[in-house]
This record gives structure tokens, sequence and C-alpha cells, in this order.
């Protein structure tokens, strides 16, 4: 967003530009970043660009990365704006979680299961102590290798639901809605809560499971899966009539337990909560599952008095790239509006000082 | 051990006002006293509140357990453990009986433990009303006045609807007669050996920034009804490694068609158990 | 005070920056008594009330209470946790609105026997049975006593409310426009209810309404404000057949014309 000046405008902006464009580029004595290094070594921004800018491909998430100067929701806005010009020439099949190639699998909810707990490349237990050795270049050790045990992987919602213990999953009631097509509408599906949610700020939705965690709108979660991978997407071309494999996506996907409903005739069981993000992202996907779970407080019969509950209140602000818009084009010239807001003030003033005068 | 840092990682300022936070706990068993946590380099909810704790009473004397769960070689207790191997260096164990400090997440360790022993708990939630009432202006104020109704409407409700009380774990407890406690996320099987234990409990909570104690020999009671009284149950099965008929157990899942397995969640429990030559097939 | 009030209001003064709420109250309470006050929205009627009810501190004045071992406290003097603890057995509060008393996702039956439980009760079946008691006193259903109060009617809600406050047998009950926001049958049925239930309990109270029909149903005596003042105060029967203050005639005969 750029001022408008009263004199020259047009020019201002084009130097505005330039030292933008220097800026970015910063000292030129010093390497330039690529777009490589930005997809290899910073892969979570990376994964978070992608999610929030709801366009799944690395290299251009790098680029926009690098153009927005690491600043993501910038570089999510540049690749939503990108996504426009887009055309859309299929639907994907909807994606088999199931058979995800996985390489982090994690369960709090049973100590062992099988497939077993696979804790893959986390962060999880790592010490938060700054290692300075990572400020000159160097490699790791090679990690160890074993070959992959290939050994079943059922999701642990479907260990629950053996023995009845789960609420099932939702049936879908037709086509799901499309966001990135139609405006959002209230009351909305879950479909479309789900999808809002998926491409919402990670730090917006962090803060609001996060309160449902300390009491605005409980519902006493577990993690009963966690799980990173890479999946198969396929579309059925119309000339060909089956399905084909067109590539892999990176997934986190995260399926919440949650508190048990029930009543004296009804026996209770598990709820859930639902998340999934592109990419290696296990706090949103987290996030995600704990607020798709707060918003359903209304169809599972409970109040719904917590922020986090209230479906208008997320799904309105849960879109960085709105909220950016809108915050900050306060910045834009509003001098006409507050002319009129000067002269309304000074016209009050005045009646009040002659009705203070006219008192004395 | 890293010499880079004071030993177990906190300056000796920062250690003394965890201490006095931990003695004026003592003064008021389940008395939630706030201090000053710092950021530790293991996140929020991980533990630093219980770290903290540790951090400010271990001597380079003292013999450390850390287990989550009950088990000593779940990730989370390894990664704490080598957190005090690299800051203060003292003995480790997996020996209930042998450790002078236990810090603990969601357990309490199925022997007895002694006199001379400390055990820290690991606590998420310090506040025993925050589901009921989010507000921490009011819990200060409703701990403070010992109006309490509202625990005791919420056990009411649960047996309206489900015909017993539905709190599994962290099941709230009266202390010394006065205050009411979160003893963190032990099951409630656990809660009758909070009441006159011989060794002194501490409880952290990192995030929320609270400390609080059960000094040794406290009465402590869980919640209940005359006519429904607190019961603390387990899953109907021996352990499927010792056999132990009272003990905690915890539910493996062996394969994709139902199939199940219970062993003892306290390890040191059910290895010890082994060790002296029980077995499931044994009559107990 | 003379031996037997139970609450002894005297020069009760506050104002709300330059607008005077209350000036130089006097109001006596006996036991067993309702006293009404009414006023036009505006004169302090509700100001009174919190006031005698310690929910508002005065600038001036004192407010007596003499508790059932016949001592007397200055309410607005006791210490917090006695004045709350009084709130929760000696003395009741009826609110207007009752979602501002009841905990509307509890049972029927957990919001009257939360007093008895905050009071240290802790056998299950017999606070059950008390508050089904209570709802029968209340005229409803005993059969709703494990349902929420989300599916009861204003009117229930209301009666719910009334429940939720006797089941510690107060001695004193302040109630703020009780039948407010309810239409005119339920009113009729709600008021019956109550005259019966403090005729019946004994119990004292203090009633504030701007409907002057409410006060003579309910009411032994009346007080009248305006702009904070008194202006009358006497049986309500006298007061309201034969107003002396031009504020009160005016009150009266605005009843009549409607």
């Amino acid at each position: 967003m750029a001022y408008v000046a009263v004199k020259g405008g047009e020019r201002a902006i084009d130097n505005a530009h330039a030292w933008l464009a220097e800026a970015r580029r910063g000292n030129p004595s010093v390497a330039g970043i690529t777009t490589a290094q930005i997809a290899g070594q910073l892969g979570r921004a990376v994964d978070r660009t992608m999610a929030e800018g709801s366009l799944y491909d690395r290299e251009l998430a790098a680029l926009a990365i690098k153009q927005a100067q690491g600043d993501l929701i910038e570089a999510a806005f540049l690749l939503r704006a990108y996504r426009t010009t887009l055309p859309r020439f299929a639907h994907a099949a909807p994606v088999d979680t199931g058979s995800m190639q996985v390489c982090r699998r994690i369960s709090a909810i049973y100590k062992d299961l099988p497939g077993g707990q696979l804790l893959g490349p986390t962060y999880d237990y790592t010490h938060r102590l700054l290692d300075f050795s990572l400020a000159t270049e160097g490699v790791p050790p090679a990690a160890p290798e074993a070959p992959a045990a290939h050994e079943k992987m059922p999701r642990v919602a479907d260990i629950l639901a053996q023995e009845g213990l789960i609420e099932p999953d939702s049936e879908p009631e037709g086509e799901p809605g499309d966001l990135t097509r139609d405006p959002l509408a209230f009351p909305a599906g879950r479909d479309l809560r789900l999808q809002a949610l998926a491409r919402g700020d990670e730090g917006f939705l962090l803060a609001l499971g996060y309160s449902t965690q300390r009491g605005w709108g409980g519902s006493h979660p577990f993690v009963g899966e966690i799980r990173v991978g890479e999946t198969a997407v396929e579309i059925t071309p119309p000339e060909l009539g089956f399905p084909i494999d067109i590539g892999d996506v990176t997934l986190t996907e995260c399926q919440m337990v949650t508190q048990f409903k029930g009543s004296k005739t009804v026996p209770p069981q598990f709820t859930r909560g639902y998340g999934l993000a592109f990419g290696h992202a296990e706090r949103k996907a987290m996030a995600m599952a704990l607020v798709d779970r707060a918003l359903r407080a209304g169809e599972l019969g409970e109040d719904a008095t917590a922020p986090a509950q209230n479906v208008e209140f997320v799904l309105s602000h849960c879109d960085n790239i709105e909220a950016t818009g809108f915050v900050e084009h306060l910045k834009l010239p509003h001098y006409v509006d507050f002319q009129s807001e000067l002269e309304t003030l000074r016209r009050l003033r005045a009646e009040a000082a002659g009705l203070a005068e006219t008192a004395e | 051990m890293n010499t880079g840092y004071n030993f177990a990682y906190l300056d000796e300022q920062t250690k003394r006002m965890v201490r006095r936070a931990i003695l004026k706990a003592v003064a008021v068993p389940g008395h939630q006293v706030p201090f000053g946590s710092r950021e530790m380099p293991l996140p929020y909810g991980w533990g630093t509140g219980g770290i903290q704790i540790t951090a400010s009473i271990i001597g380079p004397g003292d013999v450390l357990k850390v287990i989550d769960q009950g088990a000593d070689d779940t990730t989370n207790a390894v990664s704490i453990r080598r957190f005090f191997a690299r800051t203060a260096g003292v003995a480790p164990t997996t020996r209930t009986e042998h450790a002078t400090i236990i810090q603990t997440r969601h357990r309490i360790p199925e022997k007895t433990l002694r006199e001379d022993q400390i055990i820290v708990y690991q606590v998420p939630q310090p506040e025993p009303l925050s589901r009921l009432e989010p507000s921490r202006a009011e819990t200060r104020r409703m701990h403070a006045l010992s109006e309490y109704g509202l625990m005791q409407v919420k056990l009411y409700e649960d047996i309206t609807r489900y015909g017993h009380v539905a709190i599994s774990y962290d099941y709230p407890v009266m202390v010394n007669f006065r205050y009411l406690m979160a003893p963190s996320p032990i099951p409630a099987f656990d809660n009758p050996k909070l009441h006159m234990m011989p060794a002194l409990q501490l409880f952290g909570a990192g995030r929320e920034k609270r400390i609080y104690a059960v000094p040794p020999w406290t009465d402590v009671r869980s919640l209940d009804f005359d006519d429904h009284p607190f019961r603390a149950t387990r899953a109907p099965h021996p352990c499927g490694l010792c056999g132990a008929t009272d003990s905690y157990l915890d539910e493996v899942v062996v394969d994709d068609r139902g199939g199940r397995l219970f062993v003892c969640s306290d390890t040191d429990h059910c290895e010890t158990r082994r060790q002296a030559g029980a077995n499931p097939l044994a009559a107990e | 005070m003379s031996e037997d009030t139970l609450l002894s209001a005297r020069g009760l003064g506050l104002r709300f920056g330059a607008v005077p709420a209350l000036v130089d109250v006097d109001a006596e309470l006996w036991p067993g008594e309702v006293l009404a006050v009414v006023g036009e929205s505006g004169s302090g009627k509700t100001t009174l009330l919190n006031v005698l009810s310690g929910r508002l501190r005065p600038q001036a004045g004192v407010v007596w209470y003499r508790d059932p071992e016949g001592r007397l406290h200055d309410v607005h003097a006791m210490p917090l946790p006695a004045l709350r603890a009084l709130h929760r057995s000696d003395w009741g509060f009826v609110h207007q609105n009752p979602r501002e008393n009841l905990r509307m996702g509890v049972s029927a039956g957990g919001n009257v026997g939360e007093r008895l439980m905050a009071q240290g009760a802790r056998h299950y079946g017999r606070i059950r049975e008390e508050a089904i008691a209570w709802l029968r006193q209340v005229e409803i259903d005993a059969d709703r006593v494990d349902d929420l109060p989300r599916s009861f009617s204003g009117g229930m809600l209301q009666r719910l409310q009334i429940a939720r406050t006797l089941v510690t047998h107060p001695r004193l009950v302040f109630m703020d426009e009780p039948t407010g926001g309810l239409d005119v049958s339920v009113q009729a049925r709600l008021l019956d209810l109550v005259r019966s239930l403090v005729a019946r309990l004994g119990i004292a109270a203090v009633l504030v309404t701007h409907d002057l029909a409410v006060a003579r149903l309910l009411a032994h005596r009346i007080v009248v404000m305006q702009r904070g003042r008194v202006v009358e105060a006497g049986l309500t029967d006298q007061v309201l057949d034969d107003p002396q203050h031009e504020y009160t005639q005016l009150l009266v005969s605005s009843v009549l014309q409607a």
C-alpha cells in the first residue's frame, strides 16, 4: 500500500519501490538468497506460506518468501493473488491419508499400537538452546537408517471405533462447498468451516485452541493421532475415465479425541476434532482440530459461550489476508472522512461552550 | 556436563525466588503461590514448572528419577533426564526406592514414598475450578472465601447425567480441610496416594506460573457425596507381564483385530516384580 | 432500632457524580413483613435495594441487620466473607432477570441444590429430594428436576430462581421487580405464589416495584420515593387509598387512568 502524495504521486511510488527492491536485496556483496535454499532449508516457512496461501507449490512459495523478505503473510498474499490467475481444470479425489507414506506418526492415547510410535524429524524433544555451531557452514552426521517396516498403520480413530467408543465421522451431504469460489454464509456447514480453518492464520487458530484448553469452551482434548507424510493426489480426466496419480503432497493430519457426550439413555462416545495442513505443520493441524471441535459445540448440544465456539467470530476473522488488508488499509488516505469528523466535533464543542456560557 | 551454565541451569537468584515460593506453598497446603516462571529450553506445557522446582532444590548429592506416564523411557522423561544430566550431572536412577527426587508427569509411583524423598509433579492447569470458571480473578476470590459450591454442583450434575462422577483424571481434592486443589492429571486411581504421604509433594505449573505443595502427612480427600463415595478404579485385568492386580495399567493395542495387552504403567514396579519372580501365570 | 426490627436504615445518602441517588433515606423492616419501595425509574428505589442488601456502599448513613441470635451487624462494616455467607443463607436476592441468578448450563435440581452444597450438604439423594420438594413448592413439575433451564419459559425461570433462593430458608429476601418482563397472566400466577410463600414461611421482604398493584397485593407497608428521597411511607392500603404527598397522589391517579 502506498501513500498518495499531494504532488508527484507516481514518481514517489516509483522511488519507494526502487528503495524497497534495494532493501529486499540487502548488501550486494553478500550472496543473494536462492529459492532453492529457502525451499530446502526454510521448509517450515514454505509450508506455512502454502497453507495460508492455499496453494501447494514449494518453488512458488519460496519465491514469494524471497520477494516478501520473509514476511509470511505477505508471501501468502502473493500466492493467493497468483492462485486467482490459475485456471481450474479438475477436482482431485479426496486424498487417502490412511495410505500416507508416513515419516512421523504418534498417538498420545496409546502407549503402543500397530505401526508403532514413529518420532520422525521432530523438534519436540530438543532443548531450546541456541546452537552457535549453525552460524558456520557444516553438514550434520548421517542419521541412522533402517528399512521401512511396512507394518499396517491403522488410524487410531478406527481402533476406537471398533469398540464403538468414538462418534462416527460425519457423512458427506452432497458436494462440499467451495470457499474459494463462493462467499461464506452463515450458518456454515462443517465442510466450509474446515476449509476456512485450513487456510486460516496459524497464530489466530493457535490462540483460540489455547483458549479452549484454559477454560473458554473446553473439550478435554487428547491427540488421538498425528501423522506427517506424503500422499498421492489423483484426478480422473474425462478422456481416460480412470484415476491417475498426478503427484504427491506432504500433509500433516491431526485427529483429536475429545470430550465424551451421552445421556442416561444414549451411551456416551468420544467426539472428534480434525485438522489438516500442507507440509509439516503440527501446530497448525492441532490448533485447527481444537477449533474444529469448539465450533461443533452447537451441534453437540453444548453451551456455545466462548470465543472459540462462536462460528461467525472465528470464521470471519481467521483469514489473515483479509485481516491484514483491512487493518493495513487504515494507512490509506482517510482525510475526507476525517475532515467531516473535525467539523462535527468543532460544532459540538462550540455548542457545549455556548450552553456553558448561557448557564453562567 | 555442560559447564557453560550454572548448576542446574537456573541462576542462584532465580532458584532463591523459586524456593521462597515453595516455602510459602508448604506453609499453606494446597494454596497456589504465583512465581516468576522463566522461559526454559523446553516448551511451556512440557514440564517447565516441574523442571524449575527440581532445578531449585536439587544438589550434587541427589539421585534423580524422571518419569512420564509412569515410565522412565518415554521420550519426554528421557529429554528431561538428559537436561539435568547436562546441566547438573546428578546421578540418575530408574529405581523409585533409590531416588531422593522424583519428577513425574501424570502418575504417582506404586511404591509408597518415604519421608526423605520429594516428589515433583508437572502441572498443566493448576486451577481446579478453571473449567467451571475461566476467570482467574474470580477463582482467586472463590479460594480466598472457600466458596467451592460450584465444584460440588459439577459432581452433582455428573451423577444426574451419568449415574456417577465422570472425572477420571485430575480429580479435585480438598487439602488440609481448606483448599481445593488440582492434583495434576494423575488418574483418579492415584488420588488415595496423596493422602498422608510421608514424602513432600511439590507441584509446578510453568506456563500458568504457580507453585503449590502438600507437606508430608497431610490430609487430602477426593471430593464426593456421602451416598456416592469416591472410588479409585483401574482396568479389571492383571498385568500381562508381571501379574499384578493392584497397579494402574496401560492398554497396548497389539493388532488391528481388537487384540489388547494390559501392562503396569509403572515400569519400575513391573520390572522389580518380574526380577523377584512374579509372572502373569502365578496365582495372586 | 427497636427490639424487634430485622433491618433498619438511617440517613442513607449516595450520589453518582452530580446526581443524587439517595438523600437522607430511612427504612425499617420487621420479621415476616413485606415492605414495598415504589417510584418511577430514576427514583432511587433500586439503589436503595442495593444499599440495604450490602451490594452498594452508601456515602452517608448506616444499615443495621439483626441476625437469628439477636445480634446487630452494620451491613457495610461486615467483612466480605461474612456478607457473602449471609447472602447464601439467611438472605436471598431475587433479580428481575432470572438468568442473572441461575446457572443456565446446570440442571434445575443443581440450581436449587447449590446453596445447600455451598453450605456443606454432601448427600446427593437428600439434596435432590430437597430440590424436588422446592420445585413442587414453586409449582414446577418434579420431573423437570434434571432438565436444563434453557428449556424453561420466562415464568418458570423466575419460579426456579425463587426456589433456588428459598432453599436455605432465608428470613429476609430482597426482590427487584420480580414480575417485570413477564406477561400479565404469568405475572398474576407468580404474584399469587410469592404471596403464599411469603405468608407461609414467614419471610420478610423488601420489594422494589414500579407497579402499585403489585405493592398493594404483596406488601404490608410501602415507601414512596422520588428523586432519591422518601416522600411518603406507611401502611400500604392507607397510603394508596389516601395519599398525602402530591407525588404519591400523582402516582396513584396515573394508575387509575391507565
